[in-house]
């Protein structure tokens, strides 16, 4: 009872600070026509143009490239992690490289290794080892016990081996394929801020109004993207790997020069507040307190304001999509057509979701609510259509409407309210890094700060980003555990 | 796994020798302006001085003003066409480095307030207060003409920063993108490089009864060539000086009109002494 009664409060309090948020939130629309921008964004997605296809298909080879790379390396150091993952220094250096979002990470790196492949490589490799080492740790974890037990004799090692991993793999092989899904879209991302990735192209023809090439490079991406089973083999990961780093090496010749010297610079130097370098403690008090209240403060409480909003706007999506994928409410004839709609929207980042949000309505929060929570939902409700799939349903059960809300939603509910506060963590990621397109989360500011080369400033502003998702992700798994939310998918 | 190493082993090779191969001289320049067409608009420039200097040129295009400077800073770019703002960073990263030449217009640029013509806005001598809580928006946040110069005299004038004048301010990204945002209605009011404005009327892409100038800043000195100090260690002794005459000599208007410039003339680093004023004037960088 004390449960359910939880379960209410918690709607409760979600619904009045949604509320509160739309109310102080800017949700202007900004654009004069937005109907005569939106009719012309979906003209160039039924005529999509091909003809320039010549001009980005290098940069589909570097998005494949940097992604298998990345998360290539992201999938065996993680792994090593999570060997030592009980180890609390190692649980918080991985919170830490996680909570900054790939795309900070490569503002970073672009200042000290410029276009250098690098910069793309270890932006992804970085965040992804964070993730993937609590993620096999959290699946080692719920191994049975049963084997270890015979194996008390040998050392950690083996039994780890042996006894776990052997248990996990089938779980760690599919998350490992997810997270090169969801490499390959970090990797095309890293485009909009100068890689020479897709992004950078998508950004050129969104930017540019020509919509029919855009689509043309969406579509090769979720093709892409939507083929990986069959083509991400594991027989033929070095074969891949090795091509990447030729093709790498090859396209990128004019940037292989690096200058060690500016690395030390940029280390020992360029992020640290002046005053402080100067020794003057008081002044970088007053300088920290500066910042965080002009600009620490408003970019928390924008990304706060949108991540919840996004958080509602995810679960209303969610709940009203997943019957398109569920065979309680579709036929199978049907049914891949409702599966192709979400597999389009969870393939396309959310960043270039936002970015075509803000090309059709102008600037606001309102198309970067609903590019997180179109993106997201679309994932959770392909989820908790395939959830619903499982539930044997009366034979005398009501159909359509009543079915819904009285037979399936009673007994779902739960799974999809868990999905999304597994969510959560991730949609505060990115309402932080949409701030780059020029809302005012802390991307935002972080983005204006590199752009004047305040890299002190931009590093106290990251850091404060990443506290936010660390805290972010500690509450949310205490609220599912408060909320006896107990579900562990492998593609969220 | 024997294989695998030996594979490794080759690729390692390849990648070494691609970066031992004949360095090229690099350039870039600022994204200043239609993003699509900066490969077609430079490409032609690389050709021209690939032919005047006897090396072998390549230009690469980049997305930001901040990734321009730090190509330029970490010698992945040796020279670029740099705008003030950006320029004066990039050579004070850069210890050595010249401006080189600038366009004939650079001597005195200026930047153009553009208005909707639903805004009620017109044309006068100065800022007016009728500009308070409209919607405004700059261009890219590094721009000289686009955030450095309007940023200063709308402060001049209302004695406020922007964010308190205006109900919105915005960063488009760019000029055309400022000029086509004003036009849709997203914003209001806009700050541009008044070349790219004009070229923009000309080619017929404004429509000038939807949107009008409302106010040109006084001049200031503007976009220059830059280049590294150490190009003569890289490419043989009086390089730099090469590059300055081939980048002076250049007369062909196809090759001019991607900057659009009508031909360059010498530049020296004193001349962006005014941009260093203005810069700290406004605390962009506080020392």
């Amino acid at each position: 009872m004390g449960l359910r009664l939880s379960l209410r409060h918690f709607h409760a309090g979600l619904l009045l600070l949604a509320a509160l948020c739309i109310a102080l939130g800017d949700w202007a629309i900004g654009s004069h026509d937005p109907s005569r921008i939106l009719w012309r964004i979906l003209h160039g997605a039924i005529t999509p143009d091909f003809t320039n296809t010549h001009e980005w298909l290098p940069a589909m080879g570097s998005t494949i490239a940097f992604a298998m790379l990345g998360v290539g390396a992201a999938w065996a150091l993680g792994l090593l992690l999570s060997l030592v993952y009980h180890w609390r220094l190692v649980r918080w250096c991985c919170a830490s490289v996680r909570g900054v979002h790939e795309l900070f990470w490569a503002l970073l790196f672009l200042q000290v290794f410029g276009l250098h492949p690098l910069t793309g490589l270890l932006a992804i490799a970085l965040p992804y080892s964070g993730i993937c080492a609590r993620v096999y740790a959290e699946l080692v974890e719920e191994t049975s016990g049963l084997p270890e037990r015979h194996l008390r004799a040998s050392d950690r090692f083996s039994r780890f081996l042996w006894a776990r991993l052997t248990q996990a793999w089938p779980h760690i092989r599919a998350y490992s394929g997810y997270r090169m899904e969801c490499g390959l879209r970090s990797s095309a991302v890293l485009g909009f801020i100068g890689l020479p990735t897709l992004g950078y192209h998508l950004e050129t023809a969104f930017r540019q109004g020509q919509y029919s090439q855009a689509f043309a490079l969406l579509y090769a991406f979720f093709l892409l993207i939507g083929t990986r089973h069959w083509w991400l083999r594991p027989r033929w990961l070095p074969v891949y790997a090795i091509a990447s780093l030729v093709w790498l090496a090859h396209t990128s010749a004019p940037y292989l020069s690096l200058q060690p010297s500016l690395l030390w610079q940029f280390l020992s130097h360029d992020i640290w507040p002046r005053a402080l370098l100067a020794g003057n403690l008081a002044a970088t008090g007053d300088w920290l307190w500066a910042l965080f209240h002009d600009e620490g403060l408003p970019g928390l409480f924008n990304t706060l304001l949108l991540s919840l909003v996004a958080l509602v706007f995810t679960l209303a999506f969610s709940l009203l999509q997943f019957p398109w994928v569920s065979r309680h409410f579709v036929r199978t004839r049907w049914r891949w057509l409702g599966h192709a709609l979400l597999v389009a929207l969870r393939s396309t980042p959310e960043y270039v979701l936002a970015y075509i949000g803000l090309v059709w309505l102008g600037p606001s929060m309102l198309p970067a609510a609903l590019a997180l929570s179109v993106h997201n939902g679309a994932i959770i409700a392909f989820l908790s259509g395939q959830a619903s799939n499982t539930l044997l349903l009366r034979t005398d059960t009501p159909a359509g409407i009543d079915r819904y809300f009285w037979t399936v939603l009673p007994r779902l509910y739960r799974t999809v309210l868990a999905f999304t506060l597994y969510r959560f963590e991730i949609i505060l990621r990115e309402s932080a890094i949409l701030g780059i397109l020029g809302i005012y989360t802390l991307g935002f500011y972080i983005d204006s700060a590199f752009e004047d080369f305040r890299f002190d400033k931009a590093m106290v502003l990251i850091v404060l980003t990443a506290g936010l998702n660390i805290v972010a992700e500690i509450s949310a798994r205490g609220l599912r555990q408060h909320l006896a939310l107990r579900n562990t998918p492998e593609e969220i | 796994m024997k294989t695998l190493l030996r594979y490794l082993a080759i690729t390692l090779l390849l990648a070494a020798g691609h970066a031992s191969a004949d360095k090229p001289f690099v350039f870039t320049a600022i994204p200043d302006e239609d993003e699509s067409k900066l490969q077609e608009r430079f490409g032609q420039v690389a050709a021209y001085l690939q032919q005047e200097l006897g090396v072998p040129v390549r230009y690469v295009p980049v997305k930001s003003y901040a990734a321009t400077i730090t190509a330029f800073r970490n010698n992945q770019v040796q020279l670029a066409w740099f705008g003030g703002l950006s320029g004066l960073r990039a050579r004070e990263l850069v210890p050595g480095s010249q401006a080189l030449a600038q366009g004939v217009e650079d001597a005195a640029f200026k930047t153009y307030f553009i208005a909707h013509r639903d805004s009620g806005l017109t044309r006068a001598d100065t800022l007016q207060d009728t500009l308070r809580g409209k919607t405004f928006t700059f261009g890219a946040k590094g721009s000289t003409s686009g955030r450095l110069m309007p940023e200063f005299y709308l402060r001049q004038q209302f004695r406020q920063a922007p964010e308190d004048v205006f109900s919105r301010v915005g960063f488009s990204g760019d000029h055309s993108r400022t000029i086509e945002l004003v036009m849709s209605g997203a914003y209001q009011v806009g700050a541009l490089n008044y070349t790219v404005w004009e070229s923009a009327v000309a080619a017929g892409q404004v429509d000038t009864s939807q949107v009008a100038v409302i106010w040109e800043t006084p001049t200031y000195p503007d976009y220059q060539w830059s280049i590294r100090g150490d190009v003569d260690a890289q490419f043989g002794k009086g390089f730099m000086d090469k590059v300055r005459a081939a980048l002076l000599a250049m007369k062909d208007p196809a090759l001019l009109a991607a900057f659009p410039r009508s031909g360059f003339i010498p530049a020296s680093n004193s001349d962006y002494q005014p941009i260093a004023d203005t810069v700290s004037a406004i605390g962009l960088i506080e020392e």
